[in-house]
């Protein structure tokens, strides 16, 4: 099996331990985002280092003064993380709205009023709305100004242009990833892709797009025999558990794509690099795989997930789930009976941060696998 | 005069012409399809104003959750949408009503099956992703009014998308009912709206005085026809009459409370399968909940809402509601009504189906606590499951906080 470049596995094992070092290394602002909507192009083009925020994993205490049990573990866990004094090294957040919980993260990190930059990005929930993509324009250009303003940055259309041209070579190189990863799943362990898509939202993304360049050219060389099993997609919204990719290959199948915040919604797209730099920003933002907290029609996720889970030819779709994730859990339902009418059966994890019994999650797994 | 006789002087006696109203509205909803009018499903914050306007029947799935919740029929409704695969987890208002829609349940027997659609998501994200699944299941057109959250300020940009939106409404409503908005009627409909605003804003004030007249669980009640027909004469009369009864009520010094010696407010949705529990186990204690802050959500926009340019204003007016504005704003909204009915302690409802309601009350307490001193309640529930109500162990926590409550006046009584 092909291995990959250790520095990927060890970033995102880490985030804060990178995110430190590249401050301490280049004496510019480090900004954490919650969310796949954060318009990081903006920061990269101030300069800054645009950091997604997960959980540490070192637990929720410190989220009790703030937050109830029925918040889900994302929330509690990175509040937890900031009241620790895990995050200290950011200079700043930018919410981007997502869901009611983040909103409310958002308030209560806000007025926490630690003299660090914060910023809301509201989104139109509503992406191909009235007057979605002049407003998604106008909230991109004003966060810009507050994020120039605060840290003396500047970013010029000429900025953004060439930021536009990095991430659309990070994105395509991923979606290149995934793309050999769909024709030979078993090159690279799940685990590894992970490992890859969580690191490109932390690392450098001049120095990520180089390496993701060696990456991808070292697995077009590579060929591994394919062997028997069956292929799924993995749907949901974070995963921070990579261990079920490991429970999912020991079981004979192998993840041969996925609909994840964390994995290919986030490489997902291109921007326009014709025309205003900053409506093509906003429409690849806009016009992107969707996230459930927002609309884009009544069946665009389902046809989308159908459409996907054929072209890479799966046998069946996982969803990984966090509990209390309103507009996942809203939409499972729908998706599980459109899935099913197309002939492709599911199975539904529900997770609470980075707990799980493994017995559990491997017997059900197997039988999943198994019954398809 | 004997304790009954005090008892039924205490009984507010508008509610018969509440429960008139409401019932001549389902009716009128229910038939709609016969007399040949359309109705539309509608999110509790969303604009009416238009579908009055258009003659559109408004009908609201909260309305109805909230009266299946009352009826004690919540759990059963729960747990046929947690059949359908929609986690216990989710809110309980959207789990009735998708587990209602199917068989017609509920106390009036289900809702008027909707022509279309409207989906405000000032008060939730929750409602969006609720009206996508309603308007799949009833294949019908949905219009999604986006309001970006207010955390601090509502901006220009925000004014304008709302604007375009409005519009955009507009001329839906126009293609669904096939025929033009009579402007006029809508600027009247935008009156009548703001002047029974104002009217309910006044009949919750008159819970200033000592005693209250009248109780934030009297509140949850008379709050329908603000929800439901706001923008309609019946509203603002019945609002007329209650405030008058509320005035009288005053002049005769009778409270909702027998011998009310605690004042309270009451934060988040009702509990609404144990008002009249939690009405009578604070009442015993002397306690009146004086005022709340949902009820008087509604009035929360007036500031923004121009009676002489009705549809311009509702941009802001739809957007900068009390749901959809910051923690911190929010809490100087509760500073705000703990000054104004002197109140002597906070009772937070901790709601499991409302997350922007109930995430964020651990730092409002905290606030309050800094800025006013108050002690705060807070109960653990959910406003329509039942399931997650430990009865003994709130009422365990009702008691000490009382008597909290009890010891700290006593001591500022010296």
């Amino acid at each position: 099996m092909f291995q990959i470049d250790p520095m990927f596995t060890r970033i995102a094992a880490d985030p804060p331990a990178y995110a430190h070092q590249w401050r301490q290394d280049n004496q510019r602002p480090v900004i954490g985002t919650l969310c796949s909507y954060a318009p990081e192009e903006i920061i990269a083009a101030g300069g800054g280092l645009p950091v997604r925020l997960l959980t540490t994993g070192a637990g929720d205490q410190g989220a009790d003064a703030h937050l109830q049990a029925y918040s889900c573990s994302l929330v509690r866990g990175v509040l937890a993380d900031f009241v620790q004094g895990r995050l200290d090294m950011l200079d700043g957040t930018v919410f981007a709205h997502t869901c009611d919980s983040m909103q409310r993260l958002s308030d209560i990190r806000r007025i926490a009023g630690d003299g660090r930059f914060h910023a809301d990005v509201v989104w139109p929930a509503n992406v191909g709305g009235p007057g979605a993509e002049t407003y998604a324009v106008e909230i991109l250009k004003a966060f810009a100004a507050a994020y120039t303003e605060r840290f003396n940055l500047a970013i010029d259309e000429a900025a953004l242009a060439r930021t536009a041209g990095l991430y659309n070579r990070i994105r395509g190189l991923i979606q290149r990833l995934y793309a050999v990863r769909r024709r030979q799943p078993d090159l690279m362990s799940g685990r590894d892709l992970s490992a890859v898509v969580r690191t490109a939202m932390v690392m450098d993304r001049e120095i990520l797009a180089d390496a993701l360049e060696d990456l991808v050219a070292a697995m077009d060389r590579e060929t591994v025999a394919a062997r028997p099993g069956k292929r799924l997609v993995l749907a949901g919204g974070v995963c921070e558990v990579p261990d079920i990719y490991d429970v999912i290959e020991s079981a004979g199948a192998a993840v041969v794509w996925d609909d994840l915040c964390t994995g290919y919604r986030y490489a997902a797209g291109r921007i326009d690099t014709d025309g205003d730099s900053w409506t093509a920003l906003a429409r690849r933002y806009l016009q992107r795989s969707v996230c459930p907290a927002k609309h884009a029609g009544l069946t665009a996720r389902a046809d989308e997930l159908i459409a996907t889970a054929r072209e890479a030819d799966a046998d069946g779709v996982v969803f990984l789930f966090l509990k209390f994730c309103d507009p996942h859990l809203f939409d499972y339902p729908y998706l599980k009976q459109r899935l099913e009418t197309a002939g492709l059966p599911c199975l539904m994890i529900e997770l609470e941060g980075r707990r799980f019994s493994e017995g559990q999650l491997r017997t059900r797994c197997e039988a999943f696998i198994e019954m398809l | 005069m004997t304790a009954d006789a005090a008892c039924e002087k205490r009984k507010i006696q508008c509610v018969a012409r509440m429960k008139e109203i409401m019932t001549h509205y389902y009716i009128e909803a229910k038939s709609a399809a016969d007399n040949g009018r359309k109705v539309a499903w509608i999110t509790s914050g969303g604009p009416v104003e238009p579908l009055i306007a258009m003659d559109v029947i408004p009908v609201y799935p909260e309305n109805h959750g909230a009266m299946i919740g009352a009826a004690k029929m919540g759990q059963d409704l729960c747990e046929r949408a947690e059949a359908m695969g929609y986690s216990s987890d989710l809110c309980a208002y959207a789990r009735a009503d998708i587990g209602a829609a199917p068989i017609d349940g509920g106390p009036i027997g289900g809702l008027p099956r909707p022509d279309m659609l409207v989906c405000c998501n000032n008060i939730c994200g929750t409602v969006l992703k609720w009206y996508e699944i309603q308007a799949r299941y009833f294949d019908v057109p949905l219009f999604i009014l986006d309001t970006p959250v207010c955390h601090t300020d509502c901006t220009d940009a925000v004014r304008r998308y709302v604007a375009g939106q409005i519009r955009a409404y507009i001329e839906f409503l126009e293609t669904v009912c096939g025929r033009p908005m009579d402007r006029d009627r809508m600027q009247a409909v935008g009156r009548l709206s703001i002047e029974g605003q104002r009217l309910w804003q006044a009949v919750l004030d008159t819970a200033a005085h000592r005693p209250a007249p009248l109780s934030a669980f009297d509140a949850f009640f008379h709050l329908a026809l603000i929800v439901t027909l706001r923008g309609t004469q019946t509203a603002v009369d019945y609002y007329r009459d209650l405030l008058g009864e509320m005035r009288q009520r005053i002049a005769d010094g009778i409270g909702a409370v027998a011998d009310e010696r605690y004042r309270l407010l009451w934060d988040n949705l009702p509990v609404w399968y144990r008002t009249r529990w939690l009405s009578e186990h604070f009442a015993a204690h002397g306690a009146c909940l004086v005022a709340d802050t949902y009820t008087s959500a509604w009035c929360s926009s007036m500031p923004y809402l121009d009676e002489n340019d009705f549809i311009a204003s509702m941009a802001e007016g739809y957007t900068r509601i009390y749901l959809n504005l910051g923690i911190d704003q929010m809490a100087e909204a509760v500073i705000a009504m703990i000054d104004k009915y002197g109140v002597d302690g906070l009772v937070m409802h901790s709601n499991r189906s409302c997350k922007p309601y109930s995430l964020g009350q651990y730092d409002i307490q905290r606030i309050v606590a800094e800025r006013r001193s108050l002690p705060t309640l807070m109960i653990e529930a959910d406003m329509v499951d039942p399931r997650a109500f430990a009865e003994s162990q709130i009422e365990t926590r009702i008691d000490a906080f009382m008597e909290m409550i009890k010891a700290r006046k006593q001591q500022r009584g010296r």
